[in-house]
């Protein structure tokens, strides 16, 4: 059994079609990108995950029980760090358990400290870089009980730099918690980089265009992403994306 | 307070000046007292007129605070009833809008007839003149809560009251307290103003008292003391805000 299934999601805004047919699994502890062009309906397939809107057609299963329509079932990160400016970093990162209704400040100070932010728990969130942000907003998904986190293009914000730093540390806090995570992107490099499988969406109406399944081994490293073989995925990967476009 | 000399010094030497030129206007011009006071009578009115005016003062605090205070209420559970039925923000909101068209003062004579001299018509001017700025904005601070965050407290599960309580009210409160900075000013407007339609003390009193016998010195004692009892509102609504705000709203709608 596939720890998430995605079977036939289809919905329309009024006249126009948003998502045809999109049918795809995720297995326990996977690391799935779903690449497309921005604006072709990457967040409103989210949006269908988390129970905010209800599809025109299809169902989606969380550990073999449907979920469609319902919420509570995924932790969700968006672009922007969505922290509560009145929330210090502690209260932040708790705000998923309260919600379940259950506080763990002892884990999540073990896990804040791990993440670099020790000393910043009595802190608020305007006194933290961008980078610290999004790692305070990954750790509240994190601790939140839910075990699927969905990452709507969480770094497009940052600069460059600190991307990348901020995918490294990513990467080493997923293996040790072994999360599955599905993750939006409209950048190659991060989809390549990050995940086990790549999904391409085709734009308008979006349906699964292209699975690609990522042959690099884990850890990964700088240097793979200077490799020959590296660069010809991203050929492929690029030259998929562009067939339908155009 | 090295900030407040700062910033503060250039105001003051403005009225400084215009006191000096006042004066000295006054004096040259030779212009008639019962017209237009010099500063420095008036100054002298405010120190030695204690025993005139002190007994005018207590009524016009004590209509302003209960005022307020009725007036912050109704309108924060009018802005949160507001919030939460749909039904009823849809009906009463433009009539909201519409009937702040009403100078408030065109009412008070009506609720002179329908609730006589007491302090109840004058309460009642008073809550009209203070609850709308709160529920206005109560209601656009709730309106302006972080979509993002809303969707990652739905898409968590977050029940209607959670949301309410850990994401819109607290992301009303700066925007609340600004509506209660302008009803406390509002406040006490309409205190004068309900007591110039009969009341035996307050500074409305006070004031038509003065300008009945052409005391015009008296009549500007009253403004000051109008203009101090506004601002020590103020003040204590703004140490209220800054225990209660610690963190720095975020300015603008940006998101770093």
């Amino acid at each position: 059994m596939s720890k998430l299934e995605i079977n036939h999601l289809s919905i329309s805004f009024g006249s126009q079609k948003i998502l045809d047919d999109i049918t795809f699994t995720a297995e326990e502890g996977e690391f799935i990108s779903i690449l497309g062009p921005s604006g072709s309906g990457k967040s409103t397939l989210f949006n269908l995950i988390g129970g905010i809107l209800i599809p025109d057609e299809g169902s989606i299963l969380l550990d073999g029980k449907e979920i469609t329509g319902k919420r509570g079932s995924i932790s969700y990160m968006p672009q922007s760090h969505a922290l509560m400016p009145w929330r210090t970093i502690l209260d932040n990162v708790l705000l998923g358990q309260e919600i379940a209704g259950k506080r763990d400040e002892k884990k999540a100070l073990e896990m804040l400290g791990k993440a670099g932010l020790k000393g910043y728990e009595k802190h608020y969130p305007h006194e933290l870089s961008g980078g610290m942000k999004q790692r305070v907003s990954f750790i509240r998904s994190l601790l939140s009980p839910q075990s699927l986190i969905c990452l709507d293009e969480p770094f497009s914000a940052l600069d460059e730099f600190t991307r990348f730093e901020m995918q490294n540390w990513l990467l080493s806090v997923w293996q040790q918690y072994k999360r599955t995570i599905l993750f939006i992107t409209h950048n190659i490099d991060e989809a390549l980089y990050l995940s086990d499988r790549i999904l391409v969406l085709s734009n308008k109406p979006a349906s699964v265009q292209k699975e690609f399944i990522v042959p690099f081994k884990r850890p990964r490293t700088e240097e793979m992403l200077y490799s020959a073989e590296f660069l010809k995925w991203k050929q492929d990967i690029y030259r998929e994306i562009k067939q339908y476009s155009l | 307070m090295k900030t407040l000399v700062e910033k503060g010094w250039r105001p003051t030497l403005v009225l400084v000046l215009l006191f000096i030129i006042w004066e000295f206007s006054v004096k040259i011009l030779e212009i008639e007292q019962w017209l237009l006071p010099a500063p420095s009578q008036i100054f002298n009115e405010l120190i030695h007129g204690t025993d005139v005016y002190l007994e005018h003062l207590w009524p016009t605090i004590q209509l302003c605070i209960i005022g307020l205070a009725i007036g912050c209420t109704v309108g924060i559970v009018t802005g949160i009833i507001l919030h939460i039925v749909p039904f009823l923000r849809q009906a009463f909101y433009p009539i909201l809008i519409i009937s702040q068209n009403i100078p408030t003062i065109v009412l008070a004579p009506l609720l002179v007839i329908w609730f006589g001299f007491g302090m109840l018509p004058k309460i009642f001017v008073i809550i009209l003149v203070c609850f709308f700025p709160i529920t206005i904005s109560l209601l656009d601070g709730f309106r302006q809560s972080d979509r993002d965050v809303m969707n990652y407290m739905k898409m968590a599960g977050a029940t209607k009251q959670q949301i309410f309580w850990k994401l819109e009210w607290p992301n009303a409160l700066p925007s609340l307290f600004s509506g209660i900075k302008i009803s406390a000013t509002y406040s006490v407007m309409g205190a004068v103003i309900s007591e110039w339609l009969g009341a035996s003390k307050g500074i409305g009193v006070y004031m038509q008292l003065s300008q009945s016998s052409f005391r015009t010195d008296r009549v500007f004692v009253a403004i000051i003391l109008i203009v101090i009892l506004s601002l020590l509102l103020l003040g204590l609504i703004m140490l209220l805000e800054k225990k209660m705000i610690r963190w720095r709203p975020k300015e603008g709608k940006s998101h770093e």
